[in-house]
């Protein structure tokens, strides 16, 4: 935008604008003579020329196509001020969850350089990712070291039962957030220090709609889905399944007892992300656990093969 | 609710791009797919907004309309939901359009 007679061309960015923007807002009344005889003769070249095909309200003219050059200390300025009785444009096309973003990349960048999986776990409250974590962590033992860390609105409950296996954790409370952030995350991770290798869980604050929209930096998302949720989950939440890879469909050991049309909420799952990948488990029988397991070491044994590419 | 922090980051980088001048207007764009309801952020903008160089400005939203291709034929088809089915029958979608969440610009004062 050009500051001094407001009109909108082409325009630049945005924080330069505004301290242009501020020389150019006196009021008329605080103009003296010579400042308000002052042409468009001031020494700063827009990178823009725009054509003036409007009435400008002010009492100079300046030539079509001119050019002003805004290369100047603003202390030496001349003010070119002219009445602005509408506010000043600033172009931001900024991309509002940028500054998570950029958090969540340092992240990623942390945890590849320790060869560290992190994966996101995103339920509705009460689907089972606390057990299922607790039952992982003590299948798995010491074969894939496993650290967590517990997002919760409140309370330390999960946290004391995640420690009571025996594994490394640490508990973040959003207070009333009802998501994880990066920002959270890195804390999170400070905190919690994993070993190198090993296998972060971020249980993620039980929530099908918020936590889709906050990369934390992880390598995956799983979403976990009990089978004494509706089958309709995935079409009604289509933006935590779209952004998920895997798929847990737990407590399978209670479809006996229920109306839980499988197939169906498997065909719901593959309409809203073709790719996400499925698998039934049972953390209190174990069944389907092991497929679990084949996973997540697969993605492990991936990331290490991966950094030790790139360092050679 | 995420709307509240979203709405919280817009003022955030509203005020801090402002650089102490009065907020007047916020033009923001929001996809149709991006999971962000446009009232529910103008509620929060409200409350997010007080005591800050951005109390009792205007906010606009533009909504972006959600646009699909599908991965199997190549056609371009309009989705209201982040999933869809192609003419063709494939279910496999890439979203193009609609996933917007922007502040596209503001006016000072």
């Amino acid at each position: 935008m050009c500051t001094t007679c407001g009109c909108n061309g082409a325009q630049a960015a945005a924080v330069t604008d505004l301290g242009e923007r501020e020389q150019g807002q006196a009021r008329p009344g605080e103009m003296d003579e010579q400042q308000q005889d002052a042409e468009h003769a001031h020494p700063h070249v827009h990178a823009h020329s725009h054509a003036h095909d409007h009435a400008h309200p002010h009492d100079h003219e300046h030539a079509q196509g001119h050019e002003h050059s805004h290369g100047h200390e603003p202390a030496l300025e001349p003010a070119h001020a002219h009445a602005h009785e509408h506010g000043t444009s600033v172009t931001l096309e900024q991309d509002i969850l940028a500054k998570n973003q950029l958090l969540a990349e340092r992240n990623r960048g942390w945890l590849a350089g320790r060869s560290i999986l992190a994966l996101n776990l995103v339920s509705s409250p009460g689907a089972g990712k606390t057990r299922l974590l607790e039952r992982t962590i003590r299948d798995l033992g010491d074969t894939l070291p496993l650290t967590v860390i517990e997002g919760d609105q409140a309370t330390l409950n999960d946290a004391e039962r995640i420690r009571a296996t025996g594994a490394r954790v640490v508990q973040i409370n959003t207070g009333t957030g009802c998501h994880l952030d990066a920002g959270m995350v890195s804390r999170g991770l400070t905190q919690l220090d994993p070993p190198l290798r090993s296998v972060v869980m971020i249980e993620n604050v039980g929530n099908l709609v918020c936590p889709a929209l906050f990369d934390l930096g992880e390598q995956e998302k799983v979403l976990i889905l009990s089978v004494t949720e509706g089958e309709d989950k995935p079409v009604k939440y289509p933006h935590m399944f779209r952004a998920s890879t895997l798929l847990l469909l737990s407590k399978i050991d209670l479809l006996p007892h229920l109306n839980f049309d499988l197939a169906r909420c498997v065909e719901y799952a593959r309409r809203v992300n073709p790719a996400i990948e499925i698998l039934q488990v049972s953390a209190q029988t174990g069944e389907g656990m092991d497929a679990w397991y084949a996973w997540l070491r697969s993605h492990s044994a991936d990331l290490a093969r991966m950094r030790s590419a790139q360092t050679g | 609710m995420h709307e509240m922090s979203i709405a919280s980051s817009v003022v955030e980088i509203c005020a801090e791009q402002a650089n102490g001048a009065r907020v007047m207007r916020v033009t923001l764009e929001i996809g149709q797919l991006s999971a962000v309801m446009p009232d529910a952020i103008r509620f929060c903008f409200d409350v997010c907004a007080r005591d800050t160089l951005v109390e009792g400005a205007a906010l606009e939203i533009i909504e972006t309309p959600g646009q699909a291709r599908c991965l199997a034929c190549g056609a371009a088809l309009a989705v209201a939901e982040p999933f869809g089915l192609c003419e063709c029958g494939s279910v496999d979608l890439e979203l193009i359009s609609g996933q917007q969440l922007k502040i596209r610009q503001m006016e000072v004062m």
